[in-house]
């Protein structure tokens, strides 16, 4: 198997690299993809959508219907991910003993099935497979996750002139969250966040894409032609298409952040949100 | 010679590219391991990305933000100053597909490794025909 | 309203897919209606679509208002609008059909199966409908994506199927994104109008023809055509029957219509049939997908493996009657994307009928199935008669249509594996035929499930659609022509003969 492998990758990477020959070379500024299609970007992206960053330009507007479904297959993936993994059922669910830790003196007790919770708020249940009390670790992030989440924002809102946009400033969003279920613990983070905010805020996200969409087709212009909306923000229809752009990355960030959260929560705990990493 | 080194410099990225891929499509076909599979199909997507990136570069270009912002009337940007915008718009897309496949065969693997308590892929072969033997 | 049109059968899915997550959450009963709705006014504005491409020509519809190379584009033509007509017809009916088998097999699950299922709808229509040639990648991943998770929940060996369908699909994806990749380097535009007007200067390019064969070996993968349909089998004979009925009609249809649409609007027909000249050899891989695919067929002893081999064998035909290269070879493989989405859809459904009263889908198991789910058999049989070819079902007509393509381009070995494949489903449809009807209810060992009970139907909602299904085959067969002289006829380039 190994040999066989081995000879049709050589011989497929072998055709591969003959038929590089025949390639533009690597910079080359005449080459057909740097002087078809993208000079009009280039030279027309900030004329006709007042955005300086060309790449959000291109994704959120000249090919915004690609983005838009790049965020429904990130919705897809989490929205998979819950139909596979979740576990509904509460027998299945229930694990064999439970541990609480008392907070101020860190004993930990350990509670057989059937036995009674403690009630008081000196005890946290924890998990079975990671116990340590680690304070400087739960401090830190404490600390540092409201600078990760106001740079997430950042991202999001200055992608029209800076590298960023809604994925990037998702993915730091929703790395927030998942920093606080690590150094905290899953029940803790689903608290803060929880399955419904996020499957809601998932598919919320993609709607405010496509119902941006929808609204320029209701306003009598093509799906997603932005400058349709001039009315409604008020502004020119160039400066509606930089704004229509900030309302569907707004959109994809929201997406992006719910669907990391959620994918993370139902992967970390095998579908059961009880316990995880 | 001259015309070889210039074959090499001008194509060296590709096979940057192609090196990577095969790499993955390696990992698919011989490893047991179905996390390493996982990878290697991973693997391969990113090679993907690298070489639709590899397409964008233009020499002596910046990256494709047009510095003055607003206000600028009277000179256009020239194309030339720019790297084509349109293969990192592309790759954003693919890197979040790839990155959606990735969290869906995880998961997949997770259920396989529930019901089998294995990843390997003999071993999974073994369980599947000593339960068809219980079957019967 | 009527020239967003072809935005539509796209849109309303989507948006609908969201709407099913963000109220189900709440009210899980209102995912099915919900559902229902959406498929129901993507189908009308197919048709529609249908209507104004038959009275006015093609349409085109420009994304977020831009033109053509610089924005994304939408093109519906005869070939797109039929296509989609029945890959939406056979989603709503499957959906309607799957209702009860849904409730049973996914209680807690009703919500995210209805949102991946309308997802699953919306990245084929997508798929259909998109002029650009990158775009069809996002959208066949979106349809990919919610078809390996619909797959995959199935129990048994569902799991693995699920990963190994990962696996070689995304090669197989990611090898199309490669191929498209390819031409990118060589016009530098992703539009498929723009890219059929510049490749021409650029056919001599071996790299344009190594794109050529990256793009069609990724979308054999995606088709399973026969040496690379490894992932099929398993992952729809393990799928939940829900899923199976609604994914296996779709998908391979699918992706030969790209393979289509590719050679015949991205390349001009020319370049594959003349410069490339491939078409022969790609018959004859056709030849080993039809003799293999049935082959193993008739090596199965369940019936949804033995279906799933057939449509190994399907895609077979279809590939091979395109790449006969001539106007009676194309006609057969389009005619023939319908039908078997009808036929492929019908005898799912009447499987999936079938094992909601037996949980075992041994042959041994079907014994006196013809006494006790007359219908369900009946309807079977109607699907088993139109893959052998039997006249009035619109499977003869289509089969008709590629045999003699065959006969005219002097391909014998594809004829005689037409018939060969046929002869095998007969000796396939018969062997069950027999065992339903001749062999006694109960009898044989450890099938105590098969109570003695005379009549034992599938449900109604499951067995309506069935019917109607199967009544569709023969009408599908008596209007073939009709279907051929109004649409399938213009679908095909005019420089085919």
């Amino acid at each position: 198997m190994k040999i066989v492998a081995l000879a049709s990758v050589l011989l497929c990477g072998g055709i591969l690299i003959f038929g590089t020959a025949g390639f533009p070379d690597f910079g080359d500024p005449l080459s057909p993809p740097a002087s078809h299609v993208s000079p009009h970007y280039i030279e027309e992206a900030v004329a006709e959508t007042s955005v300086p960053n060309i790449v959000t330009a291109v994704l959120a507007d000249y090919r915004g219907f690609d983005t838009l479904f790049e965020t429904a297959v990130v919705f897809s993936a989490a929205m998979a991910c819950f139909f596979l993994l979740r576990v509904f059922r509460e027998d299945e669910r229930s694990p064999s003993e439970k541990l609480y830790r008392h907070l101020p003196t860190g004993i930990i007790l350990r509670i057989d099935p059937g036995g009674k919770a403690p009630q008081s708020n000196e005890f946290e249940p924890i998990d079975p497979t990671w116990v340590p009390h680690d304070m400087i670790v739960k401090t830190t992030t404490r600390l540092i996750i409201p600078f990760i989440q106001l740079f997430g924002l950042y991202v999001i809102a200055h992608g029209h002139h800076s590298p960023g946009g809604g994925f990037q400033g998702g993915v730091i969003l929703g790395s927030s969250l998942i920093l606080y279920a690590l150094s905290q613990n899953l029940r803790m983070a689903i608290g803060r966040m929880g399955e419904t905010v996020s499957a809601v805020f998932c598919a919320a996200g993609v709607f405010i894409y496509a119902g941006a969409g929808a609204l320029c087709l209701l306003m009598g212009a093509n799906f997603l032609d932005y400058a349709a909306l001039s009315p409604l923000f008020g502004v020119d229809a160039i400066q509606a298409r930089s704004l229509g752009i900030l309302v569907v990355e707004i959109g994809v960030g929201l997406a992006v952040m719910s669907a990391m959260v959620w994918i993370y929560y139902n992967l970390a705990s095998v579908g059961r949100h009880q316990e995880g990493l | 010679m001259n015309e070889w080194i210039a074959f090499l410099a001008g194509k060296f990225n590709y096979w940057g590219f192609i090196v990577l891929m095969m790499i993955g499509i390696y990992a698919i076909i011989a490893k047991k391991n179905l996390i390493k599979k996982i990878i290697g199909m991973n693997i391969f997507q990113t090679a993907i990305i690298l070489f639709y990136v590899s397409t964008a570069a233009k020499r002596d270009a910046g990256i494709p933000i047009i510095t003055h912002g607003h206000g600028m009337s009277g000179h256009s940007a020239r194309a030339v100053d720019y790297i084509n915008p349109l293969p990192h718009v592309l790759m954003l897309t693919a890197i979040v597909v790839s990155v959606a496949t990735l969290g869906v065969a995880l998961t997949l693997a997770v259920k396989v490794y529930r019901q089998y308590g294995s990843l390997e892929e003999d071993e999974i072969a073994d369980s599947i025909r000593a339960r068809a033997g219980g079957d019967q | 309203m009527s020239q967003h049109l072809p935005a539509l059968p796209v849109i309303v899915p989507l948006l609908s897919a969201l709407l099913i997550t963000m109220l189900g959450w709440f009210k899980p009963r209102l995912s099915f209606p919900i559902a229902l709705a959406a498929l129901t006014v993507a189908l009308l504005s197919a048709v529609g679509l249908m209507g104004r491409v038959l009275s006015s020509g093609a349409a085109a519809y420009g994304m977020g208002g831009w033109n053509p190379p610089w924005g994304i584009a939408y093109h519906v033509d005869h070939l797109n609008a039929l296509v989609l007509i029945a890959v939406l017809a056979a989603a709503l009916v499957g959906l309607i059909a799957t209702r009860k088998c849904v409730k049973e097999e996914f209680a807690e699950r009703i919500v995210p199966f209805y949102t991946l299922f309308v997802l699953f709808v919306t990245g084929l229509a997508g798929i259909l409908l998109t002029g650009d040639a990158f775009n069809l990648y996002v959208l066949l991943e979106v349809a990919s994506l919610t078809g390996y998770a619909l797959i995959g929940i199935g129990e048994k060996r569902a799991p693995l199927a699920g990963l190994n369908y990962i696996l070689m699909g995304t090669i197989g994806a990611s090898f199309y994104l490669l191929g498209i990749g390819y031409l990118y380097l060589m016009t530098g535009t992703l539009n498929m109008a723009d890219l059929a007007q510049r490749l021409p200067a650029v056919y001599d390019s071996h790299v344009v023809a190594l794109a050529f064969f990256i793009c069609l070996t990724g979308l054999f993968v995606k088709m399973a055509f026969f040496p690379l349909h490894g992932w099929l089998p398993n992952a729809y004979s393990h799928a939940p029957s829900a899923a199976s009925i609604l994914i296996a009609p779709l998908t391979t249809k699918v992706m030969i219509y790209v393979m289509i649409r590719l050679t015949l609007t991205v390349f001009t027909p020319d370049y594959a049939f003349d410069i490339l000249d491939i078409g022969n050899a790609i018959v004859w891989l056709a030849v080993i997908a039809i003799v293999m695919g049935s082959a193993l067929a008739l090596a199965q002893n369940r019936l949804k493996h033995i279906l799933s081999y057939i449509v190994v064998a399907e895609v077979g035909y279809m590939v091979g009657g395109f790449w006969l290269g001539n106007r009676a070879g194309m006609t057969g493989s389009i005619l023939h994307i319908v039908n078997d989405a009808a036929m492929t859809l019908c005898v799912f459904l009447a499987a999936g009928a079938l094992l909601t009263r037996i949980r075992e889908d041994r042959l041994a198991g079907l014994q006196g199935m013809f006494r006790k789910m007359p219908l369900s058999m009946a309807a079977l049989a109607a699907g088993g008669l139109s893959i052998i070819g039997v006249p009035p079902t619109c499977g003869f007509f289509s089969k008709w249509y590629l045999i003699s393509g065959g006969i005219e381009a002097g391909h014998y070995g594809f004829v005689a594996a037409l018939l060969f494949s046929s002869l095998v489903n007969v000796v396939l449809f018969f062997r069950i035929f027999e065992i339903a009807y001749f062999e006694p209810l109960g009898q044989g060992h450890g099938h105590h499930r098969n109570d003695p009970s005379p009549m034992a139907e599938a449900p109604t909602s499951m067995l309506a659609p069935l019917v109607v299904v199967a009544v569709l085959l023969v009408v599908l067969g008596l209007y073939s022509g009709n279907l051929v002289s109004a649409i399938i006829q213009y679908a095909i380039p005019a420089q085919i003969i």
